[in-house]
């Protein structure tokens, strides 16, 4: 495959007498030099809605055609494709039949002309259109499996109970990146679809900016080159995984998405994986505490490949001591990164209490993102946070709500508040 | 006497002999095994799994699979030992060996690694093996025991030293030492550092060792009272030992006459901590048992009062002019 994974454990191993949480930063690397490692074989459905409301205004649906244009042309030959237009109910565009076409000069072609004959009309059921993507993609096999998804709305055709039901059947069959337009969608909403389908969530509050997006976002899912990875933790007996989160690029919580593999062995998914990618993420391992002098391997993480092969492995342990001065050291990369996390609650909290009208909570909850974000260097969202609150001293947090905020401002922070900034490490 | 089997192959062998006709082995000398336990892993982990992984960890409760110098135990007619890792120590530090001459007696050593250099584990067990090389091959040529006890610590040190990297000269692997070399009349000890002998007898209990500490150096100048040393935090700080840095020449030394039988313990400081004045020894020694039950016994009060550093007792069985 002509891809390598490399797996660093960073913690600090020293634990107080008695002390039954370990945790540790498992970062994943993988290197092989880009043009080594395309695959031509890949999937891709890009999901456009074409609810009623993408109309107003016209500029919308327009930029949205010609996004999904511009993902179509990035299309590589060989890459199976189809074009869904999700309403209330959901359709293929392109082909007509119910499958997926080989890229090719005239499949691409054929693909544009009927994006350009999209009208808006109906209403939003986005269930259906992961289920239709989903159909769409059974039978293929052997590279990743990727979707698109723009939306401008909520999923009002559909119960957050039917939207659950279709995550669960569908989550890890593909991946999938949601894209939400302008101001009238929920970001709550798009970040449970992304979270399920480990993709990325973002706001495009200007339809201008799509179409550049797609086509990274289309170029990104071409050059992964293994898809289906998973992280698989070996824990001793008595112990039990608190939580697997990724930390970067983004905050996404794996901790429910365990399946056992073996005795005392889970695997997580990770998704795919391409060339020079690089992501971190925080295991935290419950152990059953050993004496003082003692040493315990409290996990073996292996990143194991859709075959089942071992790609790469590294060690999580565990050494009780009586020497303070090692057990009171804290790991800067588990620092950092729990930080990150706090940092993302904080400005979900604090968003969530402005919108409910309080005042006070908002107020703190924000000057401690803040001050969080400041401490870390997250100068991208501390600029998004500046647009929402009015900052006197990032230093301690303190803050002022501002008066009036527009949507777009407001959404964007909520939507990268799950943007970590990067550890830097040595 | 008859000795019934060579201890290395088991083939029947007269007490008069030399060498095994079987297999060779020297039967004038008995020794604990170069290297000490060596690389034999002990098939279980405590928890009672016995599958590992590549870097020795168990399958089943995730530890890491004990050290064969966790417990180590070795017997010989006469004298025996016992080591132990203790309850709060990563590893075994501490190292012992010993031998026995047939018709001229037994030299044992007992080594404590510096805790704070690097690889003190290999500082303890080189210094004991070239030590008690040193020592047996004294106690075959008949030579003097003040002497040879001297020509030990000379070798020990310089094979110890030999360890170091020039780079991390401040780190360099270090250990204490003591040493007895026993025969049917008397008995001669040197040491280096903390690590102590004790002779206990019917008629009471001798501390024949003098610590080379900070603190006890402090005792002996009237600065501090034996009870405050214990407790000071230079207590443990050494002013003597083996190594690339140590600077020293010569073990102190001590000859006695044994006239009565009696047992003589060489330990580290993870024993006498707990039982530092001969009477407290006295009060914990069992009686009437082997010198093997009595190591082990010992170990155990350490282990009982807190394990807190890497145990080791070797007992000698003095005979008192009745046959070593």
């Amino acid at each position: 495959m002509g891809l390598d994974f490399a797996v660093e454990v960073f913690q600090n191993e020293y634990l107080p007498e008695g002390a039954a949480d370990v945790d540790a930063i498992v970062t994943v690397t993988t290197t092989g030099a880009a043009a080594q490692v395309v695959s031509a074989h890949a999937a891709e459905v890009v999901i456009v809605d074409t609810s009623a409301s993408m109309a107003y205004p016209p500029s919308k649906l327009t930029a949205a055609k010609q996004a999904t244009v511009a993902a179509i042309d990035a299309l590589r030959d060989g890459v199976s494709f189809a074009v869904v237009a999700g309403t209330d109910t959901a359709r293929t565009v392109y082909p007509r039949a119910r499958k997926l076409v080989v890229a090719d000069a005239r499949t691409r072609a054929a693909a544009k002309q009927a994006v350009r004959m999209l009208r808006a009309d109906g209403g939003t059921a986005m269930g259906r259109w992961l289920t239709l993507a989903d159909e769409l993609f059974a039978g293929f096999e052997g590279g990743p499996r990727h979707a698109i998804l723009l939306t401008d709305g909520e999923n009002q055709h559909e119960s957050p109970r039917q939207l659950t039901r279709v995550l669960d059947e569908v989550a890890g069959r593909f991946t999938c990146d949601c894209r939400g337009v302008g101001t009238d969608w929920q970001v709550a909403e798009l970040r449970r679809i992304a979270e399920a389908m480990l993709g990325t969530v973002d706001i495009v509050a200007d339809p201008d900016g799509l179409a550049e997006d797609f086509r990274s976002m289309a170029a990104a899912a071409m050059g992964k080159a293994v898809a289906d990875v998973s992280l698989r933790l070996w824990t001793p007996e008595g112990a039990r995984v608190v939580s697997l989160k990724q930390v970067s690029p983004g905050l996404r919580d794996l901790t429910g998405r365990r399946v056992e593999s073996g005795p005392r062995t889970g695997d997580y998914p990770t998704g795919a994986w391409g060339g020079a990618e690089s992501r971190d993420y925080h295991l935290r391992v419950r152990v059953r505490p050993a004496g003082v002098g003692d040493r315990m391997l409290a996990s073996r993480v292996s990143l194991v490949g859709p075959a089942g092969e071992v790609l790469g492995q590294g060690r999580v342990l565990a050494v009780w001591t009586e020497d303070s001065a090692l057990s009171t050291r804290i790991s800067s990369e588990v620092a950092h990164y729990t930080g990150q996390a706090e940092l993302a609650e904080a400005i979900q909290d604090g968003l969530e209490a402005r919108k409910s009208g309080d005042v006070g909570r908002a107020t703190a909850k924000l000057g401690r993102a803040v001050r969080l974000a400041h401490e870390s260097g997250n100068t991208d969202t501390a600029k998004l946070l500046a647009r929402v609150v009015e900052v006197e001293d990032p230093r301690t947090g303190t803050v002022k709500l501002r008066a009036r905020v527009a949507d777009a401002d407001e959404m964007t922070l909520d939507t990268r508040s799950t943007v970590t900034k990067r550890v830097g490490k040595g | 006497m008859i000795m019934e089997s060579c201890p290395e192959c088991a083939s029947p062998v007269a007490s008069q002999d030399r060498f095994c006709e079987a297999c060779g082995r020297n039967l004038r000398v008995q020794r604990t095994p170069v290297g000490g336990p060596g690389a034999q892993w002990p098939p279980m982990c405590a928890c009672g799994g016995e599958e590992f992984d590549a870097d020795g960890f168990c399958e089943q409760c995730g530890r890491a699979r004990p050290s064969a110098r966790d417990r180590v135990e070795f017997v010989l007619p006469g004298v025996a030992g016992v080591s132990d890792r203790g309850k709060r120590r990563q590893r075994n530090e501490d190292s012992m060996a010993f031998g026995r001459v047939r018709g001229r007696g037994v030299a044992v050593v007992v080594c404590d690694g510096v805790a704070s250099s690097e690889r003190a584990e290999q500082a303890s067990q080189t210094a004991v093996d070239t030590a008690a090389d040193v020592l047996l091959t004294g106690l075959q040529a008949g030579m003097d025991a003040e002497s040879s006890t001297t020509d030990s610590v000379v070798a020990a040190n310089e094979a110890v030293g030999r360890l170091a990297r020039p780079e991390a000269a401040e780190v360099a692997p270090s250990c204490t030492f003591v040493s007895a070399v026993v025969t049917d009349d008397s008995a001669t000890v040197g040491w280096v550092g903390d690590s102590r002998a004790y002779l206990v007898a019917e008629a009471g209990a001798a501390r024949l060792t003098t610590d080379d500490t900070w603190a006890a150096q402090l005792v002996a100048e009237g600065v501090l009272t034996e009870e405050e040393a214990l407790t000071d935090r230079r207590a443990h700080v050494l002013s003597r030992w083996l190594g690339a840095d140590s600077g020293v020449e010569a073990p102190q030394t001590v000859t006695f006459k044994v006239e009565t039988p009696g047992l003589l313990v060489l330990c580290s400081d993870g024993l006498w901590n707990y039982v530092p004045e001969p009477e407290d020894l006295l009060e914990v020694l069992p009686r009437g048992v082997p010198p093997i039950e009595v190591a082990r016994e010992l170990v155990e009060v350490a282990l009982k009062a807190g394990g807190h550093d890497n145990i080791t007792v070797v007992v000698v069985q003095l005979r008192g002019g009745h046959g070593a």
